[in-house]
């Protein structure tokens, strides 16, 4: 038959690399190809360690035409007409290879099928590293090279990008890894950074991510974390320049936590948890260097907290209470990252309860000291229950709702015992509220979230900025996306 | 992997450079606005400015920020803007 190839305008490439078994297999039909008259260049991707096929073989051992052809799978036989691509077959197929090209007896002595090895351009690493190769000008921010001689490192340290740990150096191959992690546009505005108010986009977000060690998965949960905190809300500008301890913390409600390895359990509030740790981190830096919020600048902490390096865990789930992000009216199958404007962790001690009203007390004791024992509807608190903790409640049947109100209860303060003066303390409330039973929190200022170890009768409580609701922040739930 | 290229981790924004505007050489028929960013006891500071600067000739005008953890609202710096000549702002509690 006269093979369709013959007119002036169909031609063929093959793409092959020569550690690949198939690509070695199908040579005699790219030989086959090329007797029978066709336009055919065969581009490898490794070594031209072939047998003589009678044409030059092409160098792509730089992977230039294979990444801009978006080849997954050696050998790929690609059929271009008039200039495109209109066809391509991956692997060996006999029957489709005999199609495409319209050589019907190709290669009838070679076996029906066999599949094809992995395109370098697959290689681990290997899809950022061309993209930050071939299309880095899809790159939105400033190049900056840095000066020769200069460790890199110690260039991050000097340009004040740093909260004081070593910074990963934000290159534009590791930048393309990290922008591998969602689907969003490395361009999308997400809203603006305070104190300065300046504007951030994804990219930027991914550059303060690789700064931070996480990985590409980590990516949108960052996202979200920095969309949670630019909500009115949250406040962020004034948590970042009141004299008071917090920072933004961050809880992972949902199975995103566990696909990407976080931490909710051993030692969730501490370190040795890459996601735990760098989550929070990029938060951070993407305050301190797109918002410009930095200590002693416009951040006037008086101490601050170890949480302000970064403090992030996901929540532990069980059947028994309900989520954290259902609790802010999210589906169970979603999941969230609810930020929270968070001092350091005080610990609340109970080895001897066994049941819910004694640990309640227990836990109501150790919350009145939120902020101060004398003050009432400032600052909310997360208490964040322990397994060992959580049994007893669990045991008895009570739901986190029930718990959360019988502190309520438990938690009425008598304004006298409030009161400027009172106890021997300058500090207090108002006089007039002498003869008043006033809440600890605020409503909806306290807020239980279940993480840590298997042992230990310990939970914690995570007070929060004394500025709360809309004098000041609120816990703000955002959905992670793609 | 070669480190020595970077992309830059900032907003890339450079502050404007504002000129101060000349300060008055007297009060006398100025409008002066006291800010009360909202903290315990910032009135009690800007009513004791606010008596010594109409000593001076001023005329006091008072405005506050609904609240101090955040930034005072465009309209309000505004209208401060539109109706004074001098702003003083009590940030301290």
């Amino acid at each position: 038959m006269t093979p369709s190839h013959t007119e002036p305008a169909v031609e063929f490439e093959a793409v092959v690399k020569s550690d690949c078994p198939t690509c070695q297999l199908i040579w005699p039909a790219l030989q086959q190809l090329i007797d029978a008259g066709c336009s055919l260049s065969i581009y490898y991707q490794d070594t031209a360690e072939f047998p003589p096929i009678g044409v030059p073989l092409k160098d792509d051992t730089s992977l230039a035409h294979s990444w801009v052809r978006d080849i997954e799978t050696v050998p790929t036989l690609l059929r271009i007409e008039e200039g495109e691509e209109t066809d391509r077959r991956v692997g060996w197929v006999k029957q489709e290879w005999q199609d495409i090209s319209g050589v019907a007896d190709l290669a009838e002595s070679l076996p029906a099928y066999q599949p094809g090895c992995g395109s370098r351009t697959r290689e681990p690493g290997m899809p950022a590293r061309l993209r930050a190769r071939y299309a880095g000008d899809s790159l939105y921010a400033r190049s900056i090279h840095t000066p020769a001689g200069i460790d890199p490192i110690e260039y991050c340290y000097d340009q004040g990008w740093s909260d004081g740990l070593p910074l990963v150096p934000p290159t534009p191959e590791r930048v393309m890894a990290m922008l591998e992690g969602t689907d969003r546009d490395p361009g999308e505005q997400l809203g603006d950074v305070p104190p300065d108010l300046a504007t951030v986009n994804i990219e930027k977000v991914a550059i303060n991510a690789v700064m931070a060690g996480c990985k590409a998965e980590y990516l949108p949960v960052v996202i979200a974390a920095v969309q949670a905190v630019l909500s009115d809300e949250f406040c962020m500008h004034g948590l970042l320049a009141t004299t008071y301890f917090s920072g933004p913390m961050v809880i992972v409600s949902g199975s995103r936590g566990r696909l990407i390895g976080m931490n909710s359990g051993v030692n969730a509030l501490g370190q040795g948890n890459r996601a735990n740790a760098t989550i929070g981190r990029a938060l951070q830096l993407v305050i301190r260097n797109i918002g410009g919020g930095r200590p002693g600048g416009i951040d006037r902490a008086a101490l601050g907290n170890p949480g302000k390096y970064t403090f992030c865990f996901a929540e532990a789930e069980d059947a028994d209470w309900t989520s954290l992000r259902e609790e802010q009216g999210f589906r169970k199958a979603a999941s969230c990252v609810t930020v929270f404007a968070g001092d350091g962790v005080q610990g609340v001690v109970d080895q001897k309860s066994r049941d819910p009203e004694s640990l309640c007390r227990s836990f109501a004791a150790s919350l009145v000291v939120v902020g101060h024992a004398k003050m009432v509807m400032a600052a909310d608190a997360f208490l964040v229950i322990t397994p060992e903790h959580a049994r007893v409640f669990h045991a008895a049947g009570w739901s986190k709702q029930r718990v959360l109100e019988r502190l309520a209860e438990l938690l009425m303060r008598p304004g006298e015992e409030l009161i400027s003066g009172a106890l021997g303390m300058a500090e207090g409330i108002p006089s007039k509220y002498r003869n008043e039973l006033l809440p600890k929190f605020r409503e909806g200022g306290l807020n239980i979230v279940r993480a840590g170890g298997s042992a230990g009768m310990f939970s914690a409580i995570i007070a929060g900025w004394g500025a709360s609701g809309n004098l000041g922040s609120s816990p703000v739930t955002v959905e992670i996306g793609t | 992997m070669t480190d020595n290229l970077l992309l830059d981790p900032t907003s890339e924004n450079t502050a404007a450079q504002l000129r101060p505007r000349a300060k008055p050489v007297s009060l006398e028929g100025k409008t002066v606005a006291l800010l009360d960013i909202s903290k315990p006891r910032g009135d009690i500071f800007l009513n004791q400015i606010g008596s010594l600067l109409a000593t001076q000739g001023a005329t006091i005008r008072r405005y506050s920020k609904p609240t101090f953890t955040r930034p005072a609202p465009t309209q309000l710096l505004q209208r401060i803007a539109d109706e004074c000549d001098l702003v003083l702002e009590a940030l301290a509690d």
